[in-house]
């Protein structure tokens, strides 16, 4: 018998309000709402809502809302609703419990203790509406010696560099877990930016080809849609080793996402499950992954930089030492909040670490080592904003991926449902009614708009600090402060606490 | 240049458009019979119904004829067409002189010779302004309304009246009403309507005679009434274009510009036989539309511009009381129909294509249904599964609809 | 002219340009207060939806020879000067020859059955811009000038 569980949310319909025009009704595609002929009147069964708000943005009368539901079982500190459910819904299921986006828990977030310094009096801050402010950066390893020819002139030994006109890109989210609306509106806005998106390890779709030159590709260990073209049609190649939401385990996209289009663009058969390996079964160290490395460098004509995309865990900065000796131009490291279509809950709640400690502790070490300009950085899981792109860079990085923040912009509302491929807002699903809520044309101006936003923020705030380039806040650490953090998360982040000077 | 149309309605109104689209300074001189500004003649019912004021009658806005340039002689009838003098000449003398002339006199009511009709005090046509004022100057509560025709006009006039009189009965010779509109399923409904309304009705019947205020039928029945309507038919005015030698059959011969067998004389509208697609042959087609194209094509040919008339194709809409009627094209081949208490629906295939229709209740979109009729489209090229329940353009094939939806038109 | 289009590849069948051409045609200052009103203002727009899960909307073309006001009986629909299709409600008599020979099902009777109504690009009321374009929530219907 299953138990019956109550909802955590309740959608409340102020009916002096409502119009009965069945908006809410055509847009759920969980059926929460109904018009009910008997009664004349549209009716809620709340029990089905994920709580997207899908309803309540399109009611015109503004008529809906959703509410936590003050059904409680007996205030508990210990046995919370949450996970008094879960154990009712396993015993109900006998399954492994799935989640999706990232890990919402009450971990701290470090970045909300850091704060930036500003230039006052004796450092004059720039003001960037007048100044120069250079947001461009170059993601690929940096020579460090000069080498001539016997005339004296540069050799060009520099390998190859991806460039982006803002240290922000559009992390990993495959065409399979997300749609092909979704693709489309983050490729656009890309090119627009002039910064890169990425394929996940679904494969580039035939159409989206034409933005190659903003398009870094994915070769993850399904190996899904890895061709020849793929990899040529790229800016750069990415070899996934691991991702943020789910360290340690590899991924299930399941059969029902698996359309015709799908199928054709990850070269697996339609509606069966695409089952990605825990590890690459040919990478068992650092050795094997260079061996990949070199391999994709090989077949591409050493054009393209190799990215490596680790999940942040206890020991990611030796790993990121063998990484940046492994032949790859750049590290990617995705922290524990990082998010993910499908994803078993116990790991995305409970496994990796956070970005801001994985990240100052790889920059460090691969400072110690001397090894960082062999390296670009680039950090996930969590960038909320270009505050946490600023503090980002001052801690080591070279750039950002952002991806629920994309999805934000998209439409997303974070009811963390993309499991069950009815996504109301036309991102993670392949339904076809549903994806076409998503009109790329609006999503990626919307993209372009938040992230034009971002880009005067971030000049705003290196102004403010008297600095006029991203260059110069990489590893800048004396621009950071902690507040509320302890000794050994201080030393970790390499910052000292706020109110002390240098 | 000197342009003269006889007759003032829809076609002598779009024809004056017409000839104002290609020559804007020729002079244009309109000879009306009637005293007062084009109308549409279809709309003297709802006159009398009170749907819409006297002064809202005007078929244009009142500026129109200013605007145009037009000179309107209100009044005056034309008698002769002297093809000699290329004049016009008008009753009470007078002529008007033309370089292109329209002849767009529309028709005139049929009335077959019934014995006593002369002595019949309060007798009445329904075709003009005039008549629709005579009639409804008789009109009251106490007066019984003998409607002779159940045809369009007739029954206009009768939802015109019905709640202004004691009683209203309509005799026709057909053996049903709107014989010439509906088959006889849709005539059925619409009685029943009617019926339910008050009205009487004697088919298959006709009056033999009148002895004053008694109308004998030939049946035997006789039928006291107050106010008689003539409304037995009506036939294409085309004596000016015949007397000056003109062909003529039922209506006015004319090719596919308009132009009669005289050089440099025109005719339009309900005189004309224009080319009509549903039989794919020339015939009078006296509705409404029909002669706002055929008058601007006219029009436009007579001051030297190019246009064809593509043809016509019949179109009836009806309203009375909250029941509407809508058909289209020919009853001919085969039929799908689809009946129910409130709608009846009879669409007519033939040769692969939909060559006309019935509808009587739901005329939501209907219009979908009326070109593909007139454009004679292959019903193989759409989802017909859905275009026979539903007019609807979602039955077209997606580029299609991108054309209509998306395109000039 | 400006004419609104619609993307069908865009329209998610949601119905809510029926309801926004409702409200900015009610006079009424307040969405909500359109409860219970059901029948007495009716849409100009109307949304198709085939079984394929197709979508869009259908409102006046403002055809350049529109049949529409060539077959009006009482003069009721005219042209403006730049080209828009107009209904004056004090000269139709309802008589419906409109819906008869409209292509596209875009003009209907309005409330009441006594006359007939038709999208006249939100100039008739006092919205000043088309309010279906501007509240799709999916840009499926948009108001431009179309070289075509």
């Amino acid at each position: 018998m299953n138990m019956y569980i109550p909802p955590e949310y309740e959608v409340v319909r102020d009916n002096s309000r409502c119009i009965e025009c069945r908006v809410c009704e055509r847009q759920c595609a969980n059926e929460v709402h109904k018009y009910d002929g008997d009664l004349k009147a549209m009716i809620s069964d709340s029990t089905k809502c994920v709580n997207c708000h899908r309803c309540v943005c399109l009611c015109p009368t503004h008529a809906l809302k959703i509410v936590k539901s003050e059904d409680t079982y007996r205030q508990n500190a210990n046995w919370g609703a949450q996970t008094m459910n879960e154990v009712y819904r396993q015993a109900n299921s006998g399954g492994v419990l799935l989640s999706s986006m990232g890990n919402p828990n009450d971990y701290p977030v470090y970045f909300n203790k850091i704060l930036v310094n500003a230039s006052q009096v004796t450092n004059p801050s720039i003001d960037p509406l007048r100044e120069p402010m250079e947001t461009q950066v170059f993601l690929g390893k940096k020579e460090v010696e000069i080498k001539r020819d016997i005339s004296g002139r540069i050799v060009d030994t520099l390998s190859p560099q991806l460039s982006l006109k803002m240290p922000v890109m559009f992390s990993a989210m495959s065409y399979g877990s997300i749609s092909y609306n979704a693709h489309e509106a983050l490729a656009r806005a890309a090119e627009e930016l002039g910064i890169y998106y990425n394929t996940g390890e679904g494969g580039l779709h035939k159409d989206f080809y034409k933005y190659g030159k903003n398009t870094i590709v994915q070769v993850a260990s399904g190996r899904f849609g890895v061709h020849a073209q793929y990899l040529e049609a790229a800016a750069a190649i990415e070899i996934k080793m691991g991702q943020g939401a789910k360290p340690g385990i590899g991924g299930h996209l399941p059969g029902m996402k698996i359309s015709d289009d799908v199928s054709r663009t990850r070269m697996i058969p339609k509606g069966v499950d695409a089952i990605s390996p825990a590890p690459h079964h040919d990478i068992y160290s650092i050795e094997d992954l260079r061996q990949l490395i070199y391999t994709l460098k090989e077949a591409t004509d050493y054009k393209k930089p190799i990215i490596v995309k680790v999940a942040a865990v206890h020991n990611v900065a030796a790993i990121a030492s063998g990484i940046a000796r492994s032949g790859a131009d750049i590290i990617a490291i995705d922290g524990f909040r990082g998010g993910s279509g499908a994803t078993p809950t116990r790991i995305r709640d409970n496994v990796g670490i956070p970005i801001e400690l994985a990240l100052a502790q790889v920059d460090e070490r691969l400072r110690q080592e001397g090894i960082r300009e062999n390296v670009s950085i680039v950090v996930a899981g969590s960038i909320h904003s270009s505050a946490d792109v600023v503090k980002a860079i001052a801690l080591g990085a070279d750039a950002c991926y952002i991806g629920t923040a994309a999805l934000l912009a998209l439409g997303c509302h974070l009811c963390r449902s993309c499991h069950t491929g009815k996504c109301n807002w036309g991102i993670a699903t392949q339904r076809p009614d549903l994806v076409k809520r998503l009109n790329p044309d609006i999503g990626y101006k919307r993209l372009v708009n938040l992230l034009t936003a971002w880009n005067h923020e971030i000049q705003e705030m290196m102004g403010g600090m008297g600095i006029n380039s991203i260059e110069a806040l990489r590893s800048n650490r004396l621009m950071l402060r902690g507040v509320g953090l302890n000794e050994t998360e201080l030393r970790i982040l390499g910052i000292h606490h706020a109110g002390e000077s240098m | 240049m000197k342009y003269v149309i006889i007759g003032n309605s829809v076609a002598a109104t779009a024809c004056i458009e017409g000839i104002r689209s290609v020559d804007k300074e020729g002079e244009i001189t309109v000879i009306s019979a009637e005293n007062r500004a084009a109308y549409g003649r279809p709309l003297i019912s709802y006159i009398l119904l009170g749907r819409i004021s006297e002064e809202n009658a005007d078929y244009r806005p009142k500026e129109f004829y200013e605007k145009n340039k037009v000179n309107v002689m209100l009044g005056r009838r034309a008698v002769k067409i002297d093809r000699g003098k290329k004049a016009v000449l008008l009753e009470g003398g007078g002529e008007v002189f033309y370089d292109k002339l329209l002849v767009s006199t529309g028709s005139r009511p049929f009335v077959p010779p019934m014995d006593g009709l002369d002595k019949v005090k309060d007798k009445f046509s329904f075709m003009t302004f005039d008549d629709m004022k005579n009639l409804g100057r008789a009109l009251s509560k106490q007066k019984r309304v003998l409607v002779l025709g159940a045809g369009l006009i007739g029954l206009k006039c009768v939802e015109g009246i019905a709640d202004k009189v004691k009683s209203v009965t309509v005799v026709d010779l057909a053996p049903r009403i709107l014989s010439s509109v509906l088959d006889e399923g849709g005539s059925a409904i619409v009685q029943k309507f009617l019926e339910e309304k008050g009205v009487g009705f004697i088919l298959g019947d006709s009056v033999s005679g009148f002895e004053e205020n008694r109308a004998r039928l030939k049946s035997g029945k006789e039928i006291p009434f107050d106010i008689l309507v003539l409304a037995v038919g009506v036939r294409p005015e085309v004596s000016l274009v015949k007397d000056a030698g003109g062909e003529v059959n039922r209506g006015v011969a004319v090719n596919e510009r308009m132009c009669t067998s005289l050089p440099d004389i025109y005719a339009a509208g309900d005189c004309a036989e224009g080319y009509d697609k549903s039989v794919r042959a020339n015939r009078v087609l006296a509705i409404l539309p029909n002669a706002a194209f055929q008058g601007r094509c006219a029009g436009i040919n007579m001051a030297g511009g190019e246009d064809i008339f593509g043809g016509g194709t019949p179109l009836n809409s009806l309203g009375f009381f909250d029941l509407h009627i809508m058909t289209a094209g020919v009853y001919e081949g085969e039929f799908i129909e689809d009946i129910s208490a409130q709608n009846y629906k009879k669409l007519f295939i033939k040769e692969g294509r939909l060559v006309g229709f019935i509808i009587i209740g739901d005329i939501k979109n209907v219009g979908i249904y009326t070109s593909l009729v007139r454009e004679g489209t292959p019903l193989d090229k759409l989802d017909w599964r859905i275009m026979s329940k539903c007019p609807l353009l979602c039955a077209y094939p997606a580029k299609e609809r991108d054309e209509k939806l998306n395109k000039g038109v | 002219m400006k004419k609104i289009y619609v993307k069908e590849n865009r329209c998610l069948g949601c119905r809510l340009c029926e309801w926004e051409c409702m409200f900015a045609n009610s006079g009424l200052d307040a969405m909500f207060k359109l409860k219970g009103k059901q029948g007495e203002i009716l849409p100009r727009i109307r949304v198709e939806d085939n079984p394929e899960d197709i979508h869009f909307a259908v409102n006046c073309r403002h055809c350049k020879q529109a049949i529409c006001v060539k077959s009006c009986i009482a003069g009721a629909l005219s042209k403006t000067d730049e080209g828009m299709v107009v209904i004056n409600k004090d000269k139709c008599v309802g008589c419906f020859t409109c819906v008869l020979v409209c292509p596209y099902g875009a003009i209907m009777p309005a409330a009441g059955g006594k006359a007939a109504q038709k999208c006249m690009l939100c100039t008739d009321n006092d919205r000043g811009e088309p309010n279906c374009v501007k509240y799709c929530p999916n840009g499926a219907i948009v108001f431009e000038e179309r070289e075509i």
